[in-house]
């Protein structure tokens, strides 16, 4: 059985193209609370808390934290080649933007249907944020 | 975004390569807000860092030739000197510090490395357009001073500072600058720490937003702001707010929510502070550090510091750590306080972050803060955060709990 398609529109922020396992984040992230030789979120209280993000397409309603450890944490996941492969985000913000710019991972937002309903942890997602696309293959449930 | 004939002269590499990757970042952050053009700012401030991502960019546009047109000041990093003469700094780290120095000296920036730089070093007024980075000063200009700013990176900071503009968007439209949550504060907020846990508790039920508060009965002090600043910024991102009253840009609230209503509205009474203090109480026992001034402690507060230790004598197996801004310091000096704390077995140190790699030999430490903000970034195995007053007690002791 071919597994559901989804292509949905979205706005790019910063350009690339990057595809790979979605992973869902209901709450903000900081990515200095990860391990950046593993990808691993530490940060104890996080409903990520041990989740690899290494790789991923990560879907997260924005980032959060002091300005300087957030970009100081993608760039060390990145030259540990455990940065996402692609970000979707609600609610954009400069630190963000900086990161993903720093560190060449293509970020994008307003997905004409909400990623939040639309996307679940392990769906597979083609980000191509030149082309403003988002492509998302359904888990086999 | 619409572009003048310079601005696309920058971005063709015409003055060099610094000002061109600088202009690059700025336009790619006007691009994915929908800025239709750039605005001049009049000053800015990077929150340097001295860590490898940092080095990166300033170093990119060190090495491009690009220097600040407007002053632009920075963040602490680490007093290397300070340091190296106690502990064993790792090298390669000291390294990437030293090199994040000499790189914001190259771009012209004003090397203030301190985080409260609207104390003294860079002080914006009413209504200024500004390009202000680090967490807790962000909120400070906008809401305590009324300058407009955007939650800058270090990186977008420094390129504005660079270009002498920054992409119109934000909270540079007065539109966007209108209040979301309404707070309302039935709490008595007696002191800076009962601010401190205000920004904690406020931070983490509105995550991202402006709130404008209701019920705060007297004006809060300078200290007070900057507590509630900085520490709205750790579980949360809360780049203004309003206490009409007593904060400039908005008289009432009805103004502060710009005729509209909240989004949402939440009370704070005794009890929400009550049990943010409780998940702050990590460990009791046996403390081998005390860590303060995080943020940078302002010239009153090491006063403090030195009255609460005047003539006695910290616990013989515990560090005493006071970070301040150099201005300070040297006031502090003129003052006697900093020959107060160094009686008593202290450190004054400047220019200093806690957050930085200086700190490794408390790496498996069990401590003590004031600043939840501190305890968060896990520096230390464990650091637990209670009033000033506490601090110096357990520091005397040797023991809290």
């Amino acid at each position: 059985m071919k597994n559901l398609e989804i292509t949905l529109k979205c706005h790019k922020i910063v350009g690339g193209y990057g595809e790979g396992e979605a992973l869902v984040s209901n709450e903000p992230i900081c990515f200095y609370l990860t391990d950046p030789k593993t990808g691993i979120v530490r940060e104890r209280s996080h409903e990520l808390a041990g989740k690899n993000l290494a790789n991923k397409v990560l879907v997260f309603p924005s980032g959060k934290a002091s300005s300087v450890v957030q970009i100081d944490g993608l760039f060390k996941l990145a030259s540990h080649n455990n940065a996402p492969k692609a970000m979707i985000v609600k609610d954009v913000e400069t630190v963000l933007i900086v990161s993903a710019f720093m560190v060449k991972v293509p970020l994008v937002d307003r997905l004409e249907r909400d990623p939040f309903e639309t996307i679940q942890t392990g769906d597979f997602i083609k980000v191509n944020a030149e082309k403003g696309i988002v492509i998302i293959t359904k888990r086999e449930s | 975004m619409y572009l003048t004939r310079e601005e696309e002269r920058i971005l063709d590499g015409e003055f060099g390569e610094g000002t061109q990757k600088a202009l690059e970042l700025l336009v790619a952050i006007g691009d994915a807000y929908d800025a239709e053009k750039m605005i001049p700012i009049s000053r800015a401030h990077a929150a340097s860092s001295g860590q490898e991502g940092d080095l990166y960019f300033v170093e990119l546009l060190a090495k491009g030739g690009a220097y600040c047109k407007v002053l632009t000041s920075t963040n602490p990093v680490y007093d290397i000197k300070y340091f190296d003469n106690l502990f064993e700094v790792p090298k390669d780290e000291a390294e990437v510090a030293r090199r994040v120095m000499e790189a914001y000296k190259r771009v012209g920036a004003i090397l203030s490395w301190s985080c409260i730089p609207y104390m003294a070093e860079n002080i914006p007024l009413y209504g200024e357009t500004v390009a202000f980075s680090e967490s807790s000063a962000t909120p400070y200009v906008n809401s305590v001073i009324g300058a407009r700013t955007n939650r800058e990176a270090a990186q977008s900071a420094l390129a504005a500072g660079v270009i002498g503009k920054t992409p119109k968007y934000g909270l540079h439209i007065k539109e966007n600058r209108k209040g979301t949550n309404l707070v309302k504060v039935e709490a008595t907020l007696k002191d800076e720490f009962d601010y401190t846990l205000l920004g904690y508790y406020v931070g983490k039920q509105i995550g991202y937003g402006i709130p404008v508060f209701t019920g705060i009965k007297r004006q809060p002090s300078t200290e007070e702001l900057i507590n509630f600043c900085a520490m709205s910024n750790v579980p949360g991102a809360i780049s203004m707010f309003y206490i009409p009253g007593f904060t400039v840009e908005a008289s009432t609230v009805e103004e502060a929510f710009q005729g509209g209503s909240p989004e949402d509205k939440i009370t704070v009474t005794d009890y929400e502070l009550k049990q943010c203090y409780e998940e702050l109480q990590t460990t009791s026992g046996k403390i081998d550090f005390v860590m303060l001034g995080c943020p940078h402690y302002t010239l009153k507060q090491v006063g403090e510091v030195a009255r609460l230790l005047n003539g006695k004598k910290i616990h013989d197996g515990v560090s005493f750590w006071v970070c301040t801004s150099a201005t300070a310091k040297v006031l502090a000096e003129r003052n006697g306080y900093v020959d107060t704390i160094k009686r008593a077995g202290g450190h004054v140190v400047v220019d200093t972050c806690i957050d930085e790699p200086c700190w490794i030999a408390y790496k498996n430490k069990v401590g003590m803060t004031d600043s939840p903000k501190c305890a968060y970034y896990r520096r230390f195995k464990e650091a637990m955060v209670t009033r000033l007053q506490d601090c110096v007690e357990a520091a005397i002791e040797g023991r809290w709990g």
